[in-house]
């Protein structure tokens, strides 16, 4: 199976391992990540004003992009999956969005929210399927207590975002146990490690951050586990350093045994 | 005067056309504000920016700190049991003040302070994007 992929400008950078050991887990499961030419920045965050245009535009061309190549669109970074999804479900459902965007874009067809938008932890579900890659795991995690944390933007707004239930939800538990490893269930794995709020004011990150962690020891866990950059940032550099942070990626690659390929 | 929309009641227009919030369905529970992650940062609470917009006391609104701790985290959002989105009015107050040029809550300048070796690409245009235009 071959995806559209959308990297986003933190896997280019400062989140390179993200990246590189989601392409080298996908090689180990069969399935190929084609990069979008020319992609651009998502923006990091939504623009919820219903009058934004311009900037969901390096969103659509994404997506149009891979609705040209007839391909799923893939997301490993949290916030680039969010931007996109969003941006997509207005081009299919906001008709005042979608005709104004395609009059800047002018596109030899309109785009119309036809790309299915995924991110790399649902074609893991829903595509590959946890018991088979259970059954590619060389390497099970077996002893470790991992708590999920999936904080903003994976999960909210449910209607839209619809990855899994946004209070209760189950995805990355499931994929700890499918890579042998015992998840912890904690109370603040869906709230917000502070996101952009750290540039300026510290001391909130801090507050969420200590809580976070705070929350996950105390139900015994040795370490998180998160699909953002700006959540793994906050919770090293803000956290009390109670847990160490992973991103999800890496405990994969290194339960496929691919772990060492990436050049690091 | 932190907008030019000409008066009070065109801005409260304004605000209720770009959150898409019809401030009329909140029923006042307060949920918004109980779930809030800012809620000890903010001067007006979430709740209360719902009866601030109902009043066109926009001025209040556009010269609160509110409007720079919220986190986008959506939980306001998420968990009103009327739909009524506190979160996207919020956002829309803090559009009608950073369109207007000069009122930007972060500057290109003050970057180099506020970053160190392992900040995120992320956490830059998350943050430009939200707090200036």
């Amino acid at each position: 199976m071959k995806y559209s992929y959308y990297p986003g400008c933190t896997l280019k950078n400062k989140a390179k391992d993200l990246d590189e050991y989601a392409r080298a887990s996908a090689k180990a499961l069969g399935f190929e990540m084609e990069e979008i030419k020319d992609w651009q920045c998502c923006g990091g965050v939504y623009p919820l004003g219903s009058d934004e245009i311009a900037t969901k535009l390096s969103s659509v061309r994404a997506l149009n992009d891979a609705k040209e190549k007839g391909q799923d669109l893939i997301t490993v970074c949290s916030a680039c999956h969010h931007v996109l999804k969003r941006v997509n479900d207005d081009m299919k459902n906001v008709e005042d969005i979608c005709t104004r965007a395609n009059n800047y874009l002018k596109l030899d067809a309109p785009y119309e929210g036809e790309t299915n938008v995924l991110h790399y932890l649902e074609v893991l579900r829903d595509e590959v399927g946890f018991d088979e890659i259970k059954k590619k795991v060389v390497n099970p995690l077996k002893g470790k207590k991992i708590g999920a944390y999936y904080g903003c933007l994976l999960l909210r707004p449910g209607k839209i975002m619809a990855f899994d239930n946004p209070e209760n939800p189950t995805i990355m538990e499931e994929f700890i146990r499918a890579l042998g490893a015992e998840p912890v269930i904690y109370p603040y794995r869906n709230e917000c490690c502070g996101g952009y709020i750290s540039l300026k004011e510290k001391d909130m990150a801090q507050n969420m951050c200590e809580k976070i962690m705070d929350s996950a020891k105390g139900f015994e866990a040795d370490m998180l586990i998160t699909a953002c950059p700006l959540c793994m940032y906050n919770l090293r550099k803000n956290g009390n350093g109670a847990l160490p942070v992973y991103y999800f990626t890496e405990l994969l690659a290194e339960a496929l045994g691919v772990k060492e390929e990436v050049a690091k | 005067m932190a907008y030019t929309y000409g008066n009070a009641q065109n801005a409260a227009e304004r605000i209720k056309e770009i959150s898409g919030v019809n401030p009329l369905k909140c029923m006042k529970c307060g949920k918004c504000s109980a779930t809030c992650p800012a809620f000890n940062e903010m001067d007006i609470k979430p709740h209360q920016f719902v009866t601030y917009v109902q009043n066109g006391d926009i001025d209040a609104l556009a010269q609160s700190k509110s409007l720079w701790k919220c986190l986008s985290c959506f939980a306001c959002v998420e968990r009103c049991p009327r739909d009524v989105k506190p979160g996207k009015l919020i956002d829309a107050a803090r559009q009608l003040v950073v369109r207007e040029r000069g009122q930007n809550y972060l500057e290109a300048d003050e970057i180099p302070e506020l970053i160190d070796e392992e900040t995120p690409q992320q956490l830059l245009v998350s943050a430009f994007r939200r707090y200036r235009r």
